[in-house]
């Protein structure tokens, strides 16, 4: 370790930030840099992204925090400047302006993240674990010949991790021992962005581009997407999920749910046995499989609870949970439980619950 | 073209588990133990392009300790044509198991390695891509389709995302991750079952695939997640939202 730190005192720092760790030798063993992969949509960075960088933060306080974006476009550079300025930690933004980076394909990215690996030495590398972290981090790591951590819900020091395991049921706290660089993805809803955040645009981080002269060429081609335009908030954010199972019966049955969620503002999810019998579409599924959400409200609507369900959805500040069966696993969890029949209790609430603010 | 399908030996879907009281981990012993659910979706689509006709062999692989043989002979009950087992004792994670299968598509070439997308048990979600980037093979994680061309030499494959579908194509070789709604697998008939017996099932072990299985992680204990404190059962609508208003103030 020891030359380790002695071979980094001695290169050349890339980046400028950088610069204050190399001062001492005990805070080199002790700071953190770290690089977040963020996704970005329309010009701004994605939430989950912005949560990375809150798990950065508690990585070290006095860590350096590089956001890595790639795309290409009018689109990218906006993005870039609202990572500059979406945490007042973030010290520096690397953009890989390419079309090679136009979709989130993981051949080109896993090769990028390899590469500003080797040029910038991080200690960590932080995605946040949606399907576009849990794509391409692990094929960076292998590359960069380290084992990923999975989806940490809490970070206790630099090394050392919380992860679910077994769909939630065991918590496993593990050690890393590796070389630099410690790459985890995170469960975004374990690192909530404090809402003041918004208005505390008063620093702004360089943007520098990546040098890309050396990329080679791919061997996976982006077709096309298809998504759910929707008005509703994103299920992974939102403050209340009003969730169908089953119980439901059909897809026409399921515009109830939907209804009542436009009325509290909340998101859609669904089981795996509403999005198996065709209710709705598989991005709405929560579960080990699916989406973990946390909101504050979690109202389940002809769910039994299966133990892959919970796994989505154990971590909801107040869960409510209405069905027929009194001995549905759900009412377990449930802090408020109803048993009765969805189809009299969900037009009531329609006709009771407040209008949403 | 041959089929490689990885398979995992897990504690099966619906067991309630049990944190050992000494921390060191989940108690397996005496407890149900099946193939990995997103590895029978894997093992059913290689069958599946197989009896299209666009692969002439599927080879069925396990890592890990003796009874992983059992896992392999249900694989080989549903069709597997031969199985692989890399008998490894002591943690496995992720990186050695790509390692593994890297040597092992080394030895037998197959023009598709086919993995779930992630083991129920330690919900990592890593060996597929892990074992694409060792191989410098295109990726297809979290397939809901795949359709190979066998003249072009290329899989289209649609993904779950977040947002809803993504459809990619892929040069083959390709490493492909399956999820849920990929398939529906088979059962293994008795009659395929008392077949499966015959075949042959190869053993080899990490030092003569010349892999060095290291760790750089450290479990350092395993608890139980806090339990939620008991609920109320409310006994009507109205009783519902003046909890939720009044109580919970989440509406």
């Amino acid at each position: 370790m020891a030359t380790r730190a002695m071979l980094r005192a001695f290169s050349k720092p890339t980046f400028p930030c950088r610069t204050s760790q190399y001062l001492s030798l005990a805070s080199v063993s002790r700071s953190a840099s770290t690089l977040v992969l963020a996704e970005h949509e329309a010009g701004s960075i994605r939430a989950p992204s912005v949560s990375a960088v809150v798990a950065a933060n508690v990585l070290s306080k006095d860590n350096s925090i590089s956001v890595l974006l790639g795309g290409s476009g009018p689109s990218l550079q906006e993005a870039a400047t609202h990572a500059a300025s979406c945490h007042p930690s973030v010290s520096q933004v690397l953009v890989a302006d390419s079309d090679k980076f136009t979709h989130p394909l993981a051949e080109p990215w896993a090769k990028l993240v390899h590469l500003v690996q080797q040029r910038g030495d991080y200690s960590h590398i932080i995605a946040p674990s949606g399907s576009f972290g849990k794509n391409i981090l692990p094929r960076a790591a292998a590359l960069l010949d380290v084992s990923p951590i999975t989806d940490v819900i809490e970070i206790a020091e630099s090394d050392l991790f919380v992860r679910p395991i077994y769909a939630g049921n065991a918590l496993c706290t593990v050690r890393y021992t590796g070389a630099n660089p410690c790459m985890l993805t995170i469960r975004s809803t374990s690192f909530p962005v404090p809402p003041t955040l918004a208005d505390s645009k008063s620093k702004e981080a360089p943007i520098s581009q990546v040098d890309l002269s050396t990329f080679g060429e791919g061997n996976s081609r982006y077709i096309n997407q298809t998504s759910q335009d929707t008005e509703r908030p994103d299920l992974g954010n939102a403050r209340i999920v009003i969730t169908g199972g089953r119980g439901l019966k059909s897809a026409e049955n399921f515009k109830m749910i939907e209804k009542l969620a436009e009325k509290l503002g909340a998101a859609v999810g669904a089981t795996r046995a509403a999005v198996d019998a065709g209710f709705v579409p598989n991005d709405l599924q929560v579960g080990q499989t699916g989406k973990i959400v946390a909101p504050e409200l979690y109202m389940a609507f002809g769910v039994s609870g299966a133990i892959q369900h919970l796994a989505g959805m154990r971590d909801s500040k107040v869960i409510v949970a209405v069905n027929k069966d009194a001995d549905a696993p759900i009412f377990q969890v449930a802090d408020y439980g109803l048993v009765g029949d969805l189809f009299e209790v969900i037009p009531e609430l329609l006709e009771k619950v407040p209008e949403r603010k | 073209m041959k089929i490689m399908v990885a398979v995992k030996r897990v504690v099966d879907y619906a067991v309630k588990i049990r944190v050992k009281p000494d921390k060191t981990g989940v108690e397996t012993h005496n407890v149900k133990m099946s193939m990995n659910p997103f590895c029978e979706i894997a093992l059913e689509e290689a069958l599946r392009i197989k009896e299209s006709g666009l692969a002439s062999e599927v080879v069925a692989v396990s890592m890990g300790p003796a009874q992983c043989v059992d896992t392999l002979r249900t694989g080989l009950a549903m069709g597997a044509d031969r199985g692989i087992h890399v008998e490894a004792t002591g943690a496995l994670y992720p990186l050695s198991v790509a390692k593994l299968l890297k040597a092992l598509v080394e030895v037998e070439n197959p023009g598709l390695l086919i993995l779930g997308k992630q083991a129920i048990d330690d919900d990592c979600n890593q060996t597929g891509q892990m074992v694409a980037g060792l191989l410098g093979w295109p990726q297809g994680t979290f397939a809901s389709k795949v359709v190979l061309d066998k003249e072009n030499q290329v899989a289209t494959v649609d993904r779950e995302v977040d947002g809803g579908l993504e459809t990619l194509s892929l040069d083959l070789p390709a490493v492909i991750t399956t999820d849920l709604r990929l398939n529906q697998p088979r059962y293994a008939t008795l009659p395929n079952i008392m077949k499966a017996k015959s075949k042959v099932i190869k053993k080899l072990t990490p030092q003569e695939l010349k892999v060095e299985i290291r760790s750089d992680l450290e479990v350092v204990q395993v608890t139980e997640p806090p339990k939620r404190k008991a609920g109320v059962i409310v006994s009507s609508v109205d009783e519902l939202i003046d909890k939720l208003k009044n109580e919970a103030h989440v509406i």
